[in-house]
């Protein structure tokens, strides 16, 4: 069975990059518009692994990180956060809130594949 | 597909740049709101972090600058001013220049941004210099590192016991590892607490990792890399991959001291009682058994590791003359005779101790056999690499597109047979290239991708090697096929044929569809050539063809020419021998049946009707037919055919002798060979005997 997938951004564009990324390499893929948005759909659906950005409306990135460990039933998938290169101090912040790893913006297809490789085992 | 992610990115980045024009305005009004500053930021950081990931990078860049500065008052470092509102809207539209500028391709005025930039670093307080920071790429966590010697690395990972709560699985890293090269692992137990205490969310083992891998020391690390700050890691290098093969590896108690795992004084203390280190030092209490396994381990990798490098030091291969192999496979061949010939003795004589001996030689020399035909094999890969050149040649000759693939070029097959393989080859792939694949805009308007594929391929499949050439391109036209066969007086005008039939008329000689004649092929030599070319070697092509789609031709080749397993059948008092190959089934064949059949030969084989060929009248053998004969039915070419015989006496090892010049035009028989008690028995071609038959078959209609 392929592996599901969550991407939440605000952003359409990225979301819908990801997305076509992630299914034309075998994944399932569900999106979130924002961290509120995705912490609510993690609430009843579980996910192999959560791809987030971390500026959001509602609920921000590591409010969403949060959300998630403290949840049941999402609580141990890896979680990778994207971040942009102004954002080094937001690394240790999002492992603080629990991430998995990260992704720095820009990327290229092929090196969010190999994160999600890495951290899927 | 790309085009449409920078579409989408573009309509984002107009419906962003409204939004960051009315919150500019709002907050105009209200210059203390927090969540209008956090809005204005947002919509600028989307613009630049989309922008960078879709190509926008001067929009990027811009934005970063202006993104920076809100970064500040977003933090209580800066006031919203009236100037900065002023600016951060110019920004705005200079934004929306630069992005409507990418569609147009208009020129855009870089004063204009620069100004911006400079105005925005005036207000900062303090005005501190602020660093342009262009998009800058870090690199892939699983960037290729150049390929090294072979090093081999000792790695503690000590995760902390809240692994878990980050979403990393240690065993994926440990798994990552094992992609690296060679590694062992050793996981340490003894931190896991009794039951009582133990948090099921927490990890309590930790690992001794040791690696042979050409991959340096950042690849190890950049496992690791996203949960640096959540274990211990100790990387070590402790085979540098170059050392002294001959050298012996540290001892046991010196790499448990270097691992930390040990004290100095406390290895002396252990050396002084002069009993095996390991054991000594897990009695009195000082490591645990898991350590002393893992100190084991990486001893006896390294160890193994300089052995095998000693060993490839020293020898790899040997290059030998091609004769001597050929003596060699000779000799080996007169001793299958002599051991069919000795096994019989033994059998006759009835002495145990004789036929134990007997046996012994037959099993040495069925070893001493498959290890001589063996080393005469080699991989079809060197072939394979000559017809990409040939490809590539005549594609640009024809000016198509054609790429070709390979498949199996590991496959190993005897070298006499590899070399006479290549001129079918060679006119098999010139045919897919020619007539197969075909021009680019036909191709398109078909629906295909231009550029065609020829695909190669080489599998092993029993005792034989299966060679396809196989095309994507516009396949075999049956229709034209048939006529020209009709034309040809091949076939009758209202035959029934299955299409592989059909497709095997262009095997006979000068037979081509082609109107036009062509450098490369159509001028009706080849196919026929092939076909012999083929069956010189005791193989067999089958074709399927799809039109439109592209066509498969199959070549069946033997593994080695000089010995086949064969089944040794017998008629009046003669032998004869059948590749074992091609043998199906074998079944019985009744006074009753023959009579039942009314003189056709044919028989009923579980409901189906077989047609057979008595070998008894083929080779005009005088005496008596017995009263139940045998039918050894083979596949040929896909077609059952029996062929009847007094008895089947069973498999036989046969070496294949060529037959004298005298003899080797005879049809049906391809060799002879000795057997065990010095008689001779001749080969049987299958093929060749089942073509006679049909065509006396066809005389006699006529």
């Amino acid at each position: 069975m392929p592996k599901l997938i969550m991407t939440a951004d605000d952003s359409a564009s990225v979301r819908q990059m990801v997305s076509f990324t992630l299914k034309q390499n075998g994944y399932d893929v569900v999106e979130a518009v924002d961290g509120k948005d995705a912490l609510t759909k993690l609430g009843s659906q579980k996910v192999d692994m959560l791809i987030t950005d971390l500026n959001m409306p509602n609920l921000d990135g590591l409010g969403l990180i949060r959300g998630v460990r403290a949840g049941s039933l999402n609580k141990f998938i890896p979680i990778i956060m994207l971040t942009t290169e102004s954002q080094d101090s937001k690394k240790g912040e999002g492992k603080a809130a629990g991430a998995t790893g990260w992704i720095v913006k820009p990327f290229k297809p092929e090196q969010l594949i190999a994160v999600i490789k890495k951290v899927l085992g | 597909m790309i085009e449409q992610h920078i579409a989408t990115y573009r309509e984002e980045a107009n419906e962003l740049l409204t939004e960051l024009e009315t919150s500019l305005l709002e907050l105009e009004e209200t210059p203390e709101d927090s969540e209008l500053i956090g809005r204005v930021f947002r919509a600028m950081h989307t613009i630049k972090g989309s922008g960078a990931m879709f190509g926008f990078d001067e929009i990027a860049g811009f934005t970063h600058e202006v993104e920076t500065v809100f970064d500040l008052v977003r933090n209580g470092k800066m006031a919203v001013t009236k100037q900065l509102l002023n600016l951060t809207l110019r920004a705005r539209d200079h934004i929306k220049s630069l992005l409507d500028a990418s569609v147009s391709g208009d020129d855009i005025d870089r004063n204009e941004g620069n100004a911006i930039i400079a105005g925005l670093k005036q207000l900062v307080p303090g005005a501190e210099p602020v660093e342009i920071v262009r998009a800058a790429q870090e690199s892939a966590p699983v960037s290729p590192a150049p390929e090294g010697d072979h090093k081999t690395w000792r790695i503690r990972f000590k995760p902390i016991p809240e692994i878990f709560m980050s979403g990393t699985n240690p065993l994926g890293l440990i798994n990552e590892l094992r992609d690296l090269g060679t590694c062992y692992v050793i996981a340490h137990t003894e931190l896991i607490p009794t039951l009582s205490e133990i948090t099921p969310e927490h990890c309590y083992i930790y690992w001794d990792i040791v690696l042979t891998t050409s991959r340096g020391m950042d690849a190890i690390k950049d496992v690791f890399i996203f949960c640096e700050d959540d274990c211990d890691l100790k990387i070590d290098l402790v085979d540098d991959g170059a050392g002294d093969s001959g050298q012996d590896y540290k001892k046991l108690g010196d790499i448990l001291v270097e691992r930390g795992d040990l004290s100095p004084a406390e290895m002396y203390k252990i050396l002084d009682m002069q009993k095996r280190f390991g054991e000594l030092a897990v009695s009195i209490g000082a490591v645990t058994t898991d350590k002393v396994q893992s100190a084991l381990v990486e001893q006896q990798q390294v160890k193994a590791v300089r052995q095998e490098r000693a060993t490839q030091e020293s020898a790899t291969s040997i290059r030998v003359p091609a004769e001597k192999l050929d003596l060699l496979v000779n000799l080996v061949g007169e001793l299958v005779t002599v051991q069919a010939h000795l096994s019989q003795t033994a059998a006759i004589t009835g002495n145990g101790a004789f036929a134990s001996i007997a046996e012994e030689v037959e099993r040495l020399t069925n070893e001493l056999r498959d290890t001589a035909l063996n080393i005469r094999l080699l991989p079809i890969g060197s072939t394979f690499s000559k017809f990409k050149r040939l490809v590539r040649d005549l594609s640009q000759e024809l000016g198509k597109e054609i790429e070709m693939e390979t498949k199996g070029a590991e496959t190993e097959l005897d070298k006499t047979v590899i070399e006479k393989l290549n001129d079918p080859l060679v006119h098999l792939i010139r045919n897919s290239i020619d007539h197969g694949i075909e021009m680019p805009e036909i191709r398109r308007a078909a629906g295909k991708p231009a550029q065609g594929i020829v695909h190669l391929g080489a599998e092993h499949s029993g005792d034989s090697v299966l060679i396809t050439i196989r095309d994507d391109g516009a396949g075999l036209d049956r229709d034209a096929i048939r006529a020209k066969a009709v034309e040809r007086g091949l076939i009758a005008a209202n035959a029934e044929l299955p299409d592989r039939e059909i497709y095997n008329m262009i095997f006979a000689p000068g037979f081509s569809t082609a109107v036009k004649v062509t450098s490369v092929s159509g001028r009706g030599v080849g196919m026929d050539v092939v076909k012999k070319g083929i069956q010189a070697l005791r193989g067999s092509i089958t074709i399927d063809s799809t039109r439109g789609q592209g066509s498969t031709i199959t070549l069946k080749i033997p593994l080695t020419l000089a010995i086949i397993e064969s089944l040794l059948v017998k008629i009046g008092n003669e032998h004869f021998v059948l590749p074992l190959a091609a043998v199906e089934e074998c079944v019985e064949l009744t006074s009753e049946d023959v009579a039942a059949a009314h003189g056709r030969n044919l028989a009923k084989v579980r409901g189906t009707l077989t047609p057979f060929i008595s070998l008894r009248e083929q080779f005009a053998i005088s005496g008596d037919r017995p009263d139940i004969e045998q039918i050894v039915i083979a596949s040929v070419h896909g077609t059952r055919i029996g062929f009847v015989v007094d008895c089947v006496v069973g498999e036989h090892q046969t070496v294949i002798k060529p037959l004298g010049r005298m003899y080797q035009d005879v049809k049906g028989i391809s060799g002879a060979t000795i057997l065990g008690d010095g008689s001779v028995a001749l080969i049987l071609d299958p093929g060749v005997l089942l073509q006679s038959a049909e065509l006396a078959e066809s005389n006699k209609v006529k």
